[in-house]
């Protein structure tokens, strides 16, 4: 029989909308202030609301180790903020039963003029150690972060597959009995994440309880013995991961429900679909492989000329490859009602790795909102960097500023009647008379 | 197992899954004083590391490192005697005009700058707030004890200073603790209002340096208290910095009164506006990661 480490009741998170994104400025409650007080301006508006978690519950007993699972935006991290005390729910209550760690990033509290020493003490302290923990361990940490000739250098002059390391380091010897994690394991190569994983692993066995928050399945169902399906805020489904992580995936499988509530936007996108070179829905591509995207739009009212933006982005969110109409100029004539529109990646030789896509539309002029943009599907490039002859550090690579390369795409929209356009990088013949 | 660390861990809690006697409530943020103290305590550890990473930052991003906190205070008096001194012939209780500006730009140094580093206190540090929890008041009350290194450097310019002009401390010399201290606090007690006021308002920090100006001339720095009508003084003395500054200039020099009754109303204020700054404090003590 177990004690119960975690009892969440009722929990609820609620934001007012642009409380999130912006921060109020003296400056213009004064002018609001003065207005009203003149009898010009309008009455305080009343934010919209937002509940980024409503009516959540759930145990879970000590030594066990929980994954959560859901698309970005589902309220995964907000639950994980809590669970960590950075922030307080609206309502519901929330009982931990032992020292809580959270590993929501990396090098929290890093400073790049300390040395790796000070750091690995300052990060430490951060996270919940006590000095004598960090002085015990301090040999432990640089030995597994491998940088023991660096460890007086400023963190500064670190590449960033040392300063990954050390940071990852320092979070992997923190032993609270209760330990959250993000999905930090998603930095790093291969190998080190191998460490990391395992490091996770031997956390759970020796009987600490654990909450994995992830978009890695494979993760999720090898460290997991339980997971929670967080969608819209609620929970969707909490029992064994591998029905779970399945349900999940078969719902992810059936296209992304990007959005039920109808919004405000003028081109409201609702669905994404994506699917391999033979036409089959998935989320799972070779290398090399046609990744399509289908978009189910409503256009509010006629809107000529929107632009569409569509961008792959890595595990750790950079670009790897764009399509949009802003750079290549091939807009639809005009939009109106619901519809269709595709995006086809013509084969992107894309290492194996889970990436995210991102979407948004502006209108003609390129600058106004059509709708926002957002993360609306995820997909993951099957196999392993030996399976293409890559090995290494690949995390100095992944975390490089590197040129995005543009695959050729092609865009496929209803309204213009048009075949699709297919859009290739080329050099252009000014471009060749210069080199000449 | 949790070895160390923070208060409350049963000391040699090894065996395995034990049922901890750690326990947190989180609830949503209720009344106006919702704080807990305790934590601020039991994170004491992490408060030292805050203190000795600010510290140790600030000499080493700047070429002339601990010659910053003696040069800022010297410039200043220097311009302070020429100007008030030599030309505009301000009394100075019969002191040196340099011992009688530096006395007292001593503690105002210290006073302003905490200010200025506890309003952007929160706000810089809002990558780590967001990422994980720590009691927030330990990043203005770090700001405040580190200032108090350089308080330490710039006092020791004083020495020269009293050779060259001949002066003798007092034994009122040992009070100087308790000004340090009395600082300390107003320094915490402000500068608790700016921190949250910045993370509500964002444009506070252009309002700050105003403020800062505003109040030294609300303080004896440039001029002696005594200058200030006696039916006036309880009202003067509502001002912390008056009390902290006479007080520097009498245990320093040995000149003029120790401040007396004056220290009652400075002591009131501070008291008041540190219990007040908390209570403000906590209103967005639960919320700072949803506004930065």
């Amino acid at each position: 029989m177990s004690a119960v480490a975690i009892k969440a009741v009722e929990v609820g998170k609620m934001y007012r909308l642009g409380e999130r994104e912006s921060y109020t400025a003296l400056r213009d409650v004064m002018a609001n202030t003065a207005r009203r007080l003149l009898g010009r301006g309008t009455a305080k508006t009343e934010r919209p609301i937002l509940w980024s978690l409503r009516n959540v519950s759930f145990d879970v007993e000590q030594g066990d180790t929980v994954g959560i699972i859901g698309r970005n935006g589902a309220g995964k991290s907000t639950l994980l903020k809590i669970l960590a005390q950075i922030t307080r729910p609206t309502e519901g209550s929330i009982e931990l039963r032992g020292k809580v760690g959270s590993l929501l990033e990396v090098g929290t509290g890093f400073h790049p003029e300390l040395t790796g020493r000070d750091n690995v003490y300052l990060c430490g302290a951060i996270l919940g150690m006590g000095r004598t923990e960090i002085q015990k361990k301090f040999d432990e940490i640089v030995a597994f972060a491998e940088v023991e000739r660096f460890i007086d250098t400023p963190v500064k002059r670190f590449s960033s597959g040392m300063y990954m390391r050390l940071a990852f380091a320092v979070a992997a010897h923190l032993e609270p009995e209760i330990l959250l994690v993000d999905e930090v394991l998603a930095v790093g190569d291969v190998a080190f994440q191998k460490k990391c994983i395992g490091k996770m692993g031997d956390v759970s066995k020796q009987g600490r309880t654990v909450l994995f928050v992830s978009h890695n399945m494979g993760a999720v169902n090898s460290l997991c013995r339980r997971s929670i399906w967080i969608h819209d805020g609620k929970v969707v489904a909490d029992g064994k991961s591998q029905s779970v992580v399945a349900d999940y995936m078969q719902a992810m499988r059936s296209g992304t429900l990007v959005s039920t509530a109808k919004g405000n936007e003028p081109l409201f996108i609702e669905r994404v679909v994506l699917r391999n070179g033979r036409g089959e829905i998935t989320d799972q591509f070779d290398s090399g492989d046609d990744i399509s995207l289908e978009i189910e739009y409503v256009a509010n009212g006629r809107i000529p000329r929107p632009n569409f933006w569509v961008q792959i982005a890595n595990s750790i969110g950079q670009g790897v490859c764009i399509a949009s109409t802003m750079f290549d100029g091939h807009n639809p004539e005009v939009l109106e009602g619901p519809g269709k529109a595709t995006c086809v990646f013509k084969a992107p030789q894309l290492t194996p790795q889970a990436y995210a896509i991102w979407m948004g539309t502006r209108a003609a002029d390129g600058v106004t909102l059509l709708s926002k943009s957002k993360e609306v599907a995820y997909f993951s490039i099957m196999g392993t960097m030996g399976d293409y002859g890559l090995m290494g550090e690949t995390a100095d690579m992944f975390l490089a500023d590197f040129p995005w390369p543009i695959f050729p795409y092609e865009w496929h929209f209803p309204a213009t009647g048009k075949p699709p356009v297919r859009v290739e990088m080329r050099r252009t013949g000014a471009a060749r008379k210069r080199d000449e | 197992m949790p070895s160390g660390g923070v208060a409350g861990a049963a000391p040699g809690a090894s065996v395995a899954p034990a049922p901890s006697p750690h326990v947190v409530h989180i609830r949503p943020t209720a009344g106006w004083w919702d704080f807990r103290l305790g934590e601020v305590w039991a994170s004491r550890e992490l408060l030292w590391f805050l203190v000795w990473k600010d510290v140790k930052v600030r000499y080493k991003e700047t070429v002339i490192g601990a010659a910053w906190a003696v040069l800022q205070p010297v410039f200043t008096m220097i311009v302070f005697t020429i100007f008030f001194g030599r030309l505009a012939k301000l009394p100075s209780s019969g002191l040196p005009y340099p011992v009688f500006y530096m006395a007292a730009l001593l503690p105002w140094s210290y006073f302003a700058s905490a200010l200025s580093g506890c309003t952007s206190a929160i706000v810089e540090n809002q990558r780590i707030i967001t990422k994980v929890y720590f009691p927030r008041l330990l990043l203005p009350l770090s700001v405040v004890i580190a200032g108090l290194v350089d308080l330490a450097i710039a006092l020791v310019v004083m020495v020269p200073l009293l050779i060259y002009y001949g002066i003798t401390p007092t034994a009122g010399l040992i009070l100087l603790p308790v000004f340090v201290l009395m600082a300390t606090l107003a320094a915490l007690a402000v500068g608790l209002w700016l921190t949250t006021l910045n993370v509500m308002y964002r444009d506070v920090r252009y309002v700050v340096p105003f403020i800062i100006q505003f109040l030294m001339f609300a303080s004896p720095v440039i001029y002696s208290a005594s200058s200030v009508p006696a039916r006036w003084q309880w009202l003067y003395g509502l001002n912390p910095m008056v009390g902290v500054i006479e007080g520097f200039r009498w245990a320093i020099t040995g000149a003029g009164r120790p401040p007396g009754l004056i220290m009652i109303p400075s002591f009131v204020a501070v008291c008041a506006c540190l219990i007040f700054g908390l209570v403000f404090f906590s209103r967005i003590d639960g919320s700072v990661a949803d506004r930065i």
